[in-house]
């Protein structure tokens, strides 16, 4: 495709105009007036008719001429000497008409002053395919062209860059309105991507949030994810290269779950949530296609986990009496955030019967234990994920989510004996020497406690971690979203 | 005709060549890298034990945990200070 070639005439009056504004209508028996007294070419961009009282209006549907001359009000009249524009005025004005087609009396019986119309070619869909047209899009990424036969899903699959799910494609037009949904350079570099270190850009992010169906406005939360995942104290290879099961799991908080319809209530782990889906799979996609990261390669894992796919939920603020997970970072309520935390999918804590604080902090207790192996202590950081009718309990008693943590790292204190290898029938644990200590399951810090979930039901979860939480591998990390 | 953008980092991982094998460890000094896994120091002590033997000069490492990459200032020592690495996957 060669970008279009556009005549303008060197010398006399161009007016660009469309039947659909009234000041252009209203203005064209002056326009069949100058056409009698000067040189004047006039692109009409709807109605190649238009105006009727004009012998030849240039057919401008295309937007080729429009676009070339900046045209962002119609009618625009420009006055062009020796190939260069010397005056343009737009709407009606008869003083600057006069002015810049240098002839008088101009609408004698039409009102000094009418404003015009917003022109076609600045439209934000036609603007996107006139900067594809003419080469101006300012995206760097290689263009990648399919044969006519070719089907876009099925060659991008070809490729290996799915995550084995149908993308969209990411065509030039997709990636400029996604890239509307942020402020920043598309040229900027976030940080370099794991496994392969490569320069990831907020254009690569665009591209890769395309592929994985989000909305434009979704970018800012998937920049701010991948921010936090590039963290070095994320880890984010480790995480990647590990054979356990974990990846990044997000948890959003702040105004920005409402403004893009996020999902923090029932199902709010599951399927059926646009935002929550796609913002989820643009950081795994972005790991595969930009890090090079893909599985039985750098990504080792044995088993894996569906939310590998994607992990990416919002939490229920205002259903929740307690502070929000992006507080445990510092950040005040209202401030919109990413957390990102090395996880694996969701082990269920079931209690339908306790009704005071103590039991169901037990009962949470008992099941955080298990994760990984009853064996293991410390066995690796976890996020709580409390439903709604468990809170309620604590809530009612008056206890704090940091009381809540408290108690719960108190009760996950393991007696030393319990753990020794061959205990239980178990050959897994550790030498004899822990006996007679205690041990905890969890590092400090290394349990988080998120409030999600639907009004009904007594089914709380854990998301188990990775066994090198802490600074010496995977470490929570929160990254507040802009703009 | 359907034109998207690369999504890929756009570069062919270009494969580096492997240095040659030296035909035989005398004279060389051989560094063993624990990378943290348990276990590992099994394996090490023991072809440790076997080089020494041999007459042949052996150092050991050790990364700071297994999760992360060794550090720069490690890999530095290392290539400053012997000829050949061995370091031992284990679990």
């Amino acid at each position: 495709m060669s970008i279009p070639h556009v005549t303008l005439p060197a010398d006399g009056l161009i007016a660009v105009v469309k039947r659909d504004c009234p000041t252009c209508v209203l203005t064209a028996p002056v326009l069949a007036e100058l056409a009698t007294r000067t040189n004047l070419t006039v692109f009409t961009q709807d109605d190649p008719a238009f105006p009727e009282a004009i012998a030849r209006p240039i057919d401008d549907s295309a937007l080729n001429a429009s676009h070339s001359l900046n045209i962002d009000i119609v009618p625009t009249l420009i006055r062009r000497e020796g190939g260069r524009e010397i005056a343009r005025t737009y709407g009606w004005d008869r003083a600057e008409w006069e002015r810049v087609s240098g002839q008088d009396r101009l609408g004698d019986a039409l009102p000094a002053m009418r404003p015009g119309c917003g022109a076609l070619n600045v439209e934000p869909a036609r603007l996107e395919d006139l900067l594809i047209r003419f080469e101006q899009t300012g995206l760097n990424a290689r263009k990648i062209e399919f044969g006519e036969d070719e089907d876009e899903i099925e060659a991008i699959y070809e490729r290996g860059w799915t995550d084995g799910l149908p993308v969209v494609p990411p065509t030039q037009r997709r990636v400029l309105r996604m890239l509307g949904g942020t402020t920043r350079d598309p040229k900027e570099v976030i940080g370099l991507c794991p496994p392969n270190l490569v320069p990831l850009t907020v254009e690569k992010v665009a591209i890769n949030a395309v592929m994985a169906g989000c909305k434009p406005e979704y970018l800012p939360v998937v920049l701010a994810a991948v921010e936090a995942v590039l963290d070095p104290a994320f880890a984010m290879h480790g995480v990647l290269a590990t054979t356990m099961f974990v990846g990044p799991v997000l948890v959003v908080n702040g105004p920005i779950r409402r403004q893009i319809s996020m999902n923090a209530r029932g199902n709010a782990l599951g399927q059926g949530n646009r935002a929550n889906a796609t913002i989820g799979r643009a950081v795994q996609l972005i790991i595969r296609n930009v890090g090079g990261g893909r599985p039985q390669e750098v990504d080792r894992a044995t088993l894996g986990n569906p939310g590998k796919y994607t992990y990416c939920f919002a939490e229920d603020e205002e259903g929740s009496s307690w502070e929000p997970l992006s507080s445990d970072f510092g950040l005040a309520r209202g401030v919109s955030s990413v957390t990102v935390f090395a996880g694996f999918g969701l082990q269920g804590v079931v209690d339908q019967k306790s009704r005071t604080p103590e039991s169901l902090a037990r009962s949470m207790a008992e099941s955080l234990k298990a994760i990984h192996n009853v064996k293991l202590a410390p066995a690796c950081d976890a996020m709580l994920v409390v439903c709604p009718e468990h809170e309620r309990t604590f809530r009612q008693a008056g206890w704090s989510k940091q009381r809540l943590l408290d108690e719960l790292m108190q009760l996950c204190e393991i007696p030393g004996d319990s753990l020794v290898r061959g205990v239980k029938g178990i050959d897994e644990g550790y030498p004899e020497s822990v006996a007679g200590s205690t041990r905890n399951k969890f590092r400090p810090g290394g349990l988080l406690i998120v409030r999600a979930g639907g009004g009904a039901g007594m089914f709380s979860g854990i998301i188990g971690g990775w066994s090198s939480g802490g600074a010496a591998g995977s470490l929570p990390v929160n990254r507040e979203v802009k703009s | 005709m359907t034109v998207i953008m690369d999504p890929t980092a756009e570069q062919s991982p270009t494969s580096r060549e492997r240095l040659a094998r030296p035909d035989q460890l005398q004279g060389l000094t051989v560094g063993l890298l624990d990378i943290s896994k348990p276990r590992g120091n099994i394996f090490l002590d023991r072809l440790d034990a076997l080089l020494t033997e041999r007459g042949i000069v052996v150092k050991r490492y050790m990364k700071p945990t297994v999760a992360k990459p060794a550090p720069l200032p490690l890999r530095q020592q290392i290539v400053g200070e012997v000829n050949v690495v061995i370091e031992g996957l284990a679990d």
